[in-house]
């Protein structure tokens, strides 16, 4: 279960956005999250509060491999990213690191900057302001990444079976 | 039920599930790319999976282009870490400053890659590899370190869209022109988690440099992996080059499966242009003829092959950079660098007023040797141009093939190609 305020932005939000690439040489997380959305919104750092909800367009996440930008979204605070799309590397990546993810184009429309949103991970339910959407199911491989906490647990199991 | 080419390889490769488009499988990969910026936290995952050493160490290639030669101390550390678990590793692979290049045009000349395999890299634009018929996808860095520990990796098995060309180029059109060309049709993720297929006679006309610069830009469409049908010029590239391992030529069965066919004919278009933010936002030249230019960039995995270079010199060579303009060309690889220099390739663009670097991702993906401040407008021959790619996210980039890009280098300007080669150069004793 998640709880938190909405940031929303638009669609094709590519990673070089999220996490420019001046800052590629940083590997702690808490040193990538102060440069988030710098270029675009130098005061969105500021403005997240632990535990709040990203809401973006679709093709979320595109371009670079970067894993810097779900690791400085995750050491930000941000709970979850919901989508109405993602694009591909990104939406591998944040479920290896075990940032939740949700794609919901229902909700990604309806969100407002600021509205409440609630997250129940285990149904699939978003609720902005209210209403009730549901986010599409993940396939069963992916919620069994997702169930292990992310790619390296499932792979520190794996290599214990060998 | 016939299958596409990307279904053909990752069904030689697969472990374990079914090769059917929306399935996961397990595969074993035949090459495992890492580069100093996915590297470093590669590493770290590896580590914290409890894997103590690489499957295959002469499956990895570890390649320093990004921050490389290095131009601050964490940058620094991140090459030094990249030496680190070479040396640790005995990853045989290993390329340092001044011995490799950018990693996409390496890996095809060092002998490291093969038609029909499937290569992974902790990059994006692993799909450059399509050019010699492998699927080559990129992923992040926790995917790579799995894949280093295990020697294998899931995969969703993607559908596949065919892109059919035919008739001939027209002048000055280049492979570039041709992917740019594809994305104003599909949009920034009209091709999301599906593989291209590259076919037709327009296709087989290219060159294998052209042809990299095709596949390198799938992943602007969203792809998984672009892949060119193959043909003579594969074979040919393939029996000097190709990976010293039994390899096999893939092509798609007659009865294959497409999500989507779409054809083109060469003789439609001339050179295209992406204008900022996005590599799909394409125009034709002649929307954006007369548009300032403060900065040119010819280079990157996309287009700083010797073909980039002679096209660029095509147009430079015997004229001068304008004045308010400056030029960057990063030559992709050492041994790119070298034959440039030995065809005077090379003199000719320093004589022209051209910054010529030694071969670094630089600029292109904003790292450094070359970054752009608020306000500023570059015209390059690299891939992408989303809001402050390249350094400040005032700065204006547009995506073009070298030509082009050499033009604008000499008028200040976009201009057509054709234009600035009619005109005399002074050092044929012509007026300008």
């Amino acid at each position: 279960m998640f709880q938190g305020a909405a940031h929303v932005v638009g669609d094709d939000i590519d990673t070089d956005v999220i996490l420019p690439g001046r800052y590629l040489t940083l590997t702690d997380p808490a040193q990538l999250a102060q440069h988030v959305f710098e270029g675009i919104d130098p005061d969105f750092v500021s403005r997240v509060k632990p535990g709040d909800i990203l809401i973006a367009g679709s093709n979320f996440g595109s371009g670079s491999s970067r894993e810097h930008a779900p690791l400085g979204l995750k050491a930000l605070g941000l709970s979850c990213v919901i989508a109405a799309s993602f694009a591909r590397i990104f939406y591998r990546n944040a479920i290896n690191l075990g940032l939740p993810i949700l794609i919901c184009p229902d909700a990604a429309r309806a969100a407002k900057p600021g509205d409440q949103v609630r997250v129940d991970t285990d149904t699939g339910t978003v609720e902005v302001a209210g209403q009730p959407f549901h986010a599409q199911p993940f396939p069963p491989f992916v919620q069994e990444l997702i169930a292990a906490g992310g790619l390296v647990p499932w792979v520190q199991a794996e290599l214990a079976q060998r | 039920m016939g299958q596409t080419m990307a279904e053909k390889i990752l069904a030689r490769h697969a472990i374990s599930g079914e090769v059917e488009p929306g399935r996961i499988i397990r595969a074993r990969v035949d090459c495992v790319l890492l580069n100093d910026v996915t590297g470093p936290l590669s590493f770290k995952q590896f580590r914290e999976m409890g894997a103590t050493h690489v499957a295959e160490p002469e499956r990895v290639v570890l390649v320093c282009d990004h921050f490389a030669p290095a131009p601050s101390l964490a940058a620094a550390h991140g090459l030094k870490a990249m030496r680190q678990f070479a040396e640790e590793q005995r990853i045989p692979h290993f390329f340092d400053v001044g011995q490799g290049g950018i990693e996409h045009t390496l890996l095809p000349e060092r002998r490291l890659i093969a038609p029909g395999d499937l290569i992974i890299g902790g990059d994006s634009h692993t799909c450059t590899y399509g050019a010699f018929n492998a699927f080559g996808t990129g992923l992040g860095s926790t995917d790579i370190a799995a894949a280093m520990a295990l020697g294998e990796l899931w995969f969703l098995v993607p559908e596949s869209v065919r892109f059919m060309f035919r008739g001939a180029k027209r002048p000055y059109v280049t492979g570039k022109d041709i992917i740019l060309r594809v994305l104003r049709e599909i949009g920034a993720d009209g091709a999301t988690y599906q593989a291209m297929e590259f076919a037709g006679e327009g296709i087989a006309s290219l060159t294998i440099d052209e042809r990299m610069a095709v596949c390198n830009m799938a992943v602007e469409g969203g792809a998984k992996t672009g892949i060119v049908v193959p043909d003579a010029i594969t074979d040919a590239w393939a029996r000097d080059n190709a990976a010293p391992r039994p390899y096999e030529l893939v092509a798609p069965d007659p009865d294959a499966q497409y999500a989507a066919t779409y054809t083109f004919d060469l003789a439609d278009f001339g050179p295209m242009i992406a204008r900022p933010h996005s590599p799909a936002n394409v125009v034709p030249l002649d929307e954006v003829v007369g548009t300032h230019v403060d900065q040119v960039y010819i280079g990157n995995c996309a287009n700083g092959t010797l073909t980039d270079l002679r096209q660029a010199v095509a147009l430079l060579g015997g004229r001068h950079v304008a004045h308010g303009t400056r030029a960057i060309v990063v030559p992709a690889t050492q041994r790119v660098y070298a034959q440039a220099m030995a065809e005077g390739l090379l003199a000719q663009l320093v004589e022209a007023g051209v910054a010529v670097s030694t071969p670094t991702c630089g600029a292109c993906f904003g790292g450094h040797m070359g970054l752009l401040d608020d306000g500023e407008v570059a015209i390059t021959t690299t891939n992408r141009n989303f809001r402050g790619r390249m350094g400040h996210a005032g700065a204006q980039v547009y995506l073009a093939n070298a030509y082009v890009a050499a033009a604008a280098a000499v008028a200040g300007e976009i201009v057509d190609p054709a234009e600035v080669a009619g005109a005399a150069s002074p050092a044929k004793g012509g007026t300008v």
